[in-house]
Formats: C-alpha cells, structure tokens, sequence
C-alpha cells in the first residue's frame, strides 16, 4: 500500500453542530439519517465522521459513521444498524428525532476513498453494513459520469435486509454498476443459489479479475473482510490495490 | 457546546478515570487494517533497524527471542475510540534492538510487511515500546499483527504497527501511512490527538 493524499485541512477536525433533516427505516433494525452540517469541509466518496451524543448530565459518546451520501454532498447520510448491547446506535436509530441537533467531526479518512479521477475498474465487496461507504462510492460514480467500470458484489443476510435496494436496482438498470447480490441466511424466491457465505468460489464467479487490475474495497464485519481480503489475495489482486475497512461490533 | 440529547444517556454515568478522553470500554478486541492480512512464517521473518546513515542490523525469529523478552500488561486505546484495559502481552524492549546502531537520530518509522508505514519520536518510545509475538498467552494473530508488531501502548494503537519488519531512523519527522491520510503525527489519546490539526 502507497498513497496518500493531499495536505492537511486548512483547520483542525473539531467537532461542529448538525442537524437531522430527514430520517428513515432502511430496515427493520437499521435507519438512515440526513444531517446538516454546514460547518463540515466536503467529503470525498468512502469517508466517515465521528457523531457524538452528550446527555443532560454532560456525559458524552462518540462513533465513527461512514457516510453514503456522494462526494461533496451538503445533505449528509449515514445508516445506523442498532446494535443490542449498543450505547449510540439505539439512540440514533431509536431516540433521535428530525430536528434534532447532535455533533459531528471529519470527514475522516484518505484511504479508503474513491474519486472520480480514478479510471482504472473497481470491484466493491460489501457484507452487511458495510454496503454503506460503497453507496458513496457507486453515487459519486453516477454523479460524476466516470465510465470506469463498477462492480458491487454485495453479501446480506436476507433479502428485507438490503440497504437502497430501490436505488440500486435503478443504478444496475441504468448500467452505472454490476450488482450482485450474496444472500447469507434467506434468498428471494427461485433464486439461483442457496443461501451461503460469499466464498472465494463466488468471488472469483463474480469479481473482476486480478489482470484487469482492479481497485477493490472490501467493507463489512472482521470475519468477512478477512475471508474477502484473503481470497482476492488468492486470485492473485495485488494486496496494494485491496482497501479494507472493517466494521467492529461496536456500537 | 451546548448541543444536548435529551433521551441520551449513555451506558456508564460514571467517568472511568482509565478511559482517556472520548474512549469508550470494549471488552472484544476489534480489528483494523488498511488492506488484506499479510501471513508471514516465522522462518521468513526478519526484522531490521536501520541509522540514518544507513547502518543495518537484523534478527531471525530466534536472535529476536534471544534478545530477552518480557512481559507487559497495559491499556491500549484504538483512535476509533474503544480502550481495551489490562491486556497481556510479551515482547521485546524496542531498546534493546536501538541499542545495536549508533544514531543521532530523533524520529523513527516504523515500516511493516504489506507496505504500512508509521512515523513517531524516537524519545517516545525508548523504554516504553516493544516487539510483541504473544498475547493473552497465545501467539499473537495474524489478524492482530502476528507473528509480531510494534507495542507503543501509550499511543493510538495505528502506531503499533501490525506486521512490523523494520525500524528506520530518522533525523526529521516525516508522515507514515494514515498520518498522510487525516491522522495525528502524534497520537497521544489523553491528549486526544487523533487527526490532522487536533
């Protein structure tokens, strides 16, 4: 791995207020916010912002979120799985109402990015959650007109559990990217595969090959990304040119 | 700065004062990393330091044992903000490796199998850093950095560089891989020094 990118920012990362414009049930356990934040530099395609809650008594907590929403979007989305034993993400699922103000930080991250500039093919491998920094990337390919071909491969426990499932079923239609769906515990009816883990079978099924030297971005849990990671590795993708992140079960 | 939450309240109404600034307990031990795991045999490994003049020494797995290792219980503390308390490690001092080149030098980088990089000030980590191979009393993982990496406990864990392979020294600063990237030169958590600018 090589790269970097950029200067620094003209300021530090503080943190700055946001509003909530909009929210929604992405799914049953998982909402999607619209945040103002009119303070926050703009983001490029794949990165996060720290949230951070402060209760009444002054007590406060922070979370990383990657953003789905398109490189320099002033409407910032993030989409919150709530977790069980979670301290923000049932609040933010649950709690937080439109209107409501919280805080934000970044956005943060200069590696696990795409920009429009890059012509080279990419391959996107998202397991759960993880689909949400890749939306970025997919919208900011589709704003830009890039022509550099987009694969999404997409491993989701069950079909009611997909994130913007209308919006890419639309982007796939218009051709901006190849979907591919993994379903790990439910498939839709009289689809062609069992329910199954994304293994490297499928990878190499319906990935890009290593010798049209991909970008590839791999997000989702620790297991996955390991799995995914290795098997590309596998198929011979330079390691240099595979970009993880890994979602913890924190929340 | 005033913005408060309302029906927000938190998991912990008391301030645990081994948490620093922002951190909160995770009993897991969450991984993260920049691209695939690199799976090194210990038979192929090699770790170096190198002056700024260009001095090399190196250690095989067993020159590296050989050197004396001890063992470390600490705190660790990953700038996405969770803190692992009282883990166990074992490793060798950093300085013991230091000690075998003549250096002036004031920074270091740390440079890993797979191409990670990270830079810190050499005072910093005299006494207070180590090759670690083992955790909680079992080889250390892959995915945590096996079969060794860097321990610079008293800094956000990117600075305990997964995979490490070389030390080399430096006479100015310079960026490693995600201090180019939006992160702190530092990194100190109680100073909560986690990007650029903070």
């Amino acid at each position: 791995m090589s790269g970097a990118l950029g200067g620094p920012p003209a300021g530090p990362v503080r943190w700055v207020p946001a509003t909530v414009t909009a929210a929604w049930m992405e799914t049953p356990g998982s909402r999607s916010l619209l945040l103002d934040a009119p303070e926050l530099a703009p983001a490029l395609a794949g990165q996060h912002v720290d949230i951070r809650l402060t209760a009444p008594d002054g007590y406060t907590a922070q979370r990383s979120y990657s953003l789905a929403s398109p490189a320099g979007a002033e409407q910032l989305q993030v989409t919150v799985d709530r977790m069980p034993d979670g301290e923000v993400s049932p609040y933010l699922v649950d709690g937080l109402e439109v209107g409501d103000s919280i805080e934000v930080r970044g956005p943060i991250g200069g590696w696990f990015v795409w920009r429009p500039e890059q012509t080279e093919p990419v391959q996107l491998l998202a397991g759960g959650s993880g689909v949400v920094p890749m939306m970025s990337m997919i919208r900011t390919h589709a704003a830009s007109g890039s022509t550099a071909p987009l694969r999404l491969l997409y491993s989701v426990r069950t079909p009611a559990g997909r994130f913007y499932t209308e919006e890419l079923d639309r982007l796939a239609a218009d051709g901006v990217v190849d979907l591919q769906y993994v379903f790990t515990r439910e498939t839709p009816p009289e689809w062609p595969r069992q329910a199954g883990r994304l293994t490297p079978a499928l990878v190499m099924e319906f990935g890009i090959v290593a010798a049209d030297a991909p970008s590839v971005y791999v997000c989702g849990p620790t297991p996955f990304v390991e799995s995914v990671a290795d098997a590309l590795v596998r198929l011979g993708h330079d390691p240099s040119r595979v970009r993880t992140e890994r979602f913890g079960a924190s929340g | 700065m005033g913005i408060f939450s309302p029906g927000f309240s938190g998991r912990s109404r008391e301030r645990n004062p081994e948490l620093p600034p922002g951190q909160y307990l995770e009993t897991g031990f969450p991984v993260l990393t920049a691209g695939p795991t690199p799976r090194i045999d210990k038979r192929d490994w090699e770790f170096s330091v190198v002056s700024e003049t260009g001095e090399r020494r190196s250690w095989d797995w067993q020159a590296m044992l050989d050197l004396g290792a001890e063992d470390v219980a600490t705190d660790i503390h990953c700038v996405t903000a969770w803190s692992k308390l009282g883990t166990h490690w074992r490793g060798v001092p950093i300085d013991r490796f230091l000690d075998a080149v003549d250096t002036n030098a004031e920074y270091l980088m740390a440079h890993s199998y797979g191409g990670y990089t990270t830079n810190m000030p050499l005072e910093e980590i005299k006494g207070r850093a180590w090759l670690a191979y083992e955790f909680e009393g079992e080889d250390l993982d892959p995915e945590h950095g096996g079969p060794a990496r860097l321990l610079v406990p008293h800094l956000y864990l990117w600075k305990s560089a997964k995979w490490v392979n070389s030390l080399q020294l430096m006479a100015a600063d310079a960026p490693g891989f995600w201090e180019q990237n939006g992160y702190s030169m530092h990194g100190d958590p109680w100073l909560e020094e986690r990007y650029w600018g903070s």
